[in-house]
């Protein structure tokens, strides 16, 4: 397990999907800890019911069908599929109106989704999951981008207490862009990136506006380093493999 | 039985994709982890044996050559046969074991294996002016410039070709950092047209992988041409093109980072959402689309 997830963190982001399904093969007796601990492209569905796209993952999952978070139904269909407590779901459904306000806010674009389900000590887990698609042919409002995809998954566990609550939130950004042109030729940088965050909270302003306000600054931190320390080392690297004449150094704000 | 085969033919295929797919400097690492997940050494040593030198040769692996001060580029252009390769500067052909990526031995090349003194006139000089490039430009660069087509024409009259390989890699695993530039440049001296003709590849790798992975990938070609000379005016006016078309290129890849984060970063994701404030979580009631919901909420939690 440990040389597979060595591997991961070697092998381009852009062939994840490839090295997830080759590892399953020659680990099948760690698929569920693959599953769970490497993260994969994100999939799209259709639910014709409420004529909206939903994200699959393995946390609205069962057997080989998916639960839509807009209208609770399994595709394909499946009988007995499980579902969140009515109380749950109604905290469900609130989190996906307004996190897809969220989302187009900051994306202005994309897909999203939110599972909840209830754990095993009375607590509950809930995933918030994004998925951009910003190249110049999808939702790539300046069409910068021959590729650009952007996908987010947060995955937080709250234990209520009384009068305050304790959140783990641990999210991953996984993202690749490409950009093409005549003289510079194919440009791509792929990364992805995972952190937790911990936190406890009064729960009088509500377990969605907790969550909300934890995801939110948690994505500003992940698309702040990766932009400015992941981003930067490479062009550190590429400045160091042919160092830039000197008099014609161009500086990049706090790169370095 | 035959499924056993099928199995055993699939989890070579997986070791070897996992090794020809390593970043700039780390198929070692690689084979460790992909041995392990294996767990069939003589499985590992089929797909090593395949892999390390494609990799090798796509990555322009540099070894140094035993009691010797020359180092010998990896190289389709310089492969006499699989562990054979010929080292046109100090007229030496290095013996390479591929796997464990060291050069076992060396011999003088042959009278057959060396270009004819007319064409070693032009590649000398073109060495030359080469080297004194990659030495002014690439802290970690080696080159190497082969003769790939007519090395034994004797004198003007004929075409011939040469091949100009450029090789840095940055290699700072304890930084958690690895990253190479690699450049093919092919030239052809076209004695019928009076005209020498240049065709460049340039590739950059770049990896980071402190609690997280993020590469950079970047390849782009081009063309230039110039007239036909004397070898030595040949090999200066050959140089700069190149000198021009990598820095040119090395300047785009600047403009590119430069633009990430104010535009092609915008497109996958806002700093700020469109409201130019952060999202108003307290006051999230405007936003719920069911009256149901507002109901819930209304009576707080």
């Amino acid at each position: 397990m440990e040389a597979a997830m060595d591997l991961m963190r070697r092998i381009s982001p852009n062939k994840s999907e490839m090295a997830l399904s080759a590892l399953l093969s020659l680990l099948p007796d760690h698929s569920s800890d693959l599953l769970s601990q490497v993260d994969q492209p994100l999939q799209v569905y259709f639910d014709t019911e409420s004529g909206k796209e939903f994200i699959l993952c393995e946390y609205n999952r069962d057997a080989d069908s998916y639960r839509s978070p807009w209208s609770n139904i399994y595709y394909p269909p499946l009988e007995d599929g499980p579902i969140p407590s009515p109380h749950l779901r109604k905290l469900e459904v609130e989190a996906n109106d307004v996190f897809a306000v969220y989302r187009d806010q900051y994306y202005e674009g994309g897909v999203s989704s939110v599972y909840m389900w209830e754990d095993d000590n009375e607590g509950f887990v809930s995933c918030f999951l994004i998925k951009k698609d910003g190249s110049r042919k999808a939702d790539g409002r300046r069409g910068y981008l021959q590729e650009g995809a952007w996908e987010a998954v947060h995955v937080i566990e709250v234990d209520q207490e009384k009068e305050t609550a304790h959140y783990c939130l641990t999210s991953t950004v996984m993202l690749s862009l490409t950009t093409e042109n005549k003289p510079s030729g194919t440009f791509n940088l792929s990364g992805s990136i995972r952190r937790q965050m911990n936190l406890d909270l009064p729960v009088e302003d509500g377990h969605l506006c907790n969550m909300g306000k934890m995801i939110e600054e948690m994505e500003g931190k992940l698309r702040n380093s990766l932009d400015q320390v992941y981003f930067g080392k490479t062009r550190e690297m590429v400045c160091t493999l042919r160092p830039p004449p000197e008099g014609l150094q161009v500086r990049l704000p706090e790169s370095s | 039985m035959a499924e056993e085969e099928e199995e055993r033919k699939q989890k070579k295929e997986i070791a070897k994709w996992f090794l020809t797919n390593a970043p700039a400097g780390e198929i070692q690492y690689v084979a460790k982890d992909i041995r392990s997940v294996v767990g069939d050494d003589e499985v590992y040593d089929e797909a090593a044996a395949e892999a390390f030198p494609t990799y090798n040769k796509t990555h322009l692996v540099v070894l140094e050559m035993p009691d010797r001060s020359g180092d010998v580029i990896v190289t389709t252009h310089g492969e006499l046969d699989e562990s054979n390769y010929f080292d046109p500067r100090t007229a030496h052909v290095a013996t390479v074991d591929h796997v464990k990526q060291v050069c076992t031995k060396v011999r003088p090349a042959t009278d057959e294996e060396l270009p004819s003194s007319y064409i070693e006139e032009f590649r000398g000089a073109l060495d030359a002016e080469v080297c004194k490039y990659v030495g002014d430009t690439y802290p970690k660069g080696t080159c190497s410039v082969y003769c790939t087509s007519g090395k034994d024409v004797e004198g003007p009259g004929e075409n011939f070709e040469f091949a100009i390989v450029i090789s840095a890699a940055k290699l700072s695993p304890q930084n958690f950092c690895n990253g190479s530039w690699r450049s093919i440049w092919n030239v052809e001296f076209k004695d019928d047209m009076q005209v020498v003709e240049l065709r460049g590849k340039m590739q950059v790798g770049a990896h980071y992988f402190e609690e997280g992975n993020v590469q950079l990938d970047t390849n782009t070609e081009c063309k230039d041409s110039t007239i036909f000379q004397s070898p030595e005016d040949s090999a200066v006016s050959i140089t700069n093109m190149i000198r021009h078309h990598e820095t040119e290129y090395m300047t785009s890849l600047e403009a590119s980072y430069l633009n990430l984060p104010d535009t092609t970063f915008k497109d996958l994701r806002r700093k700020l959402p469109v409201t130019r404030t952060l999202f108003p979580w307290h006051n999230t009631l405007q936003f719920s689309l069911t009256r149901d919901i507002t109901k819930e909420l209304g009576i707080g939690k």
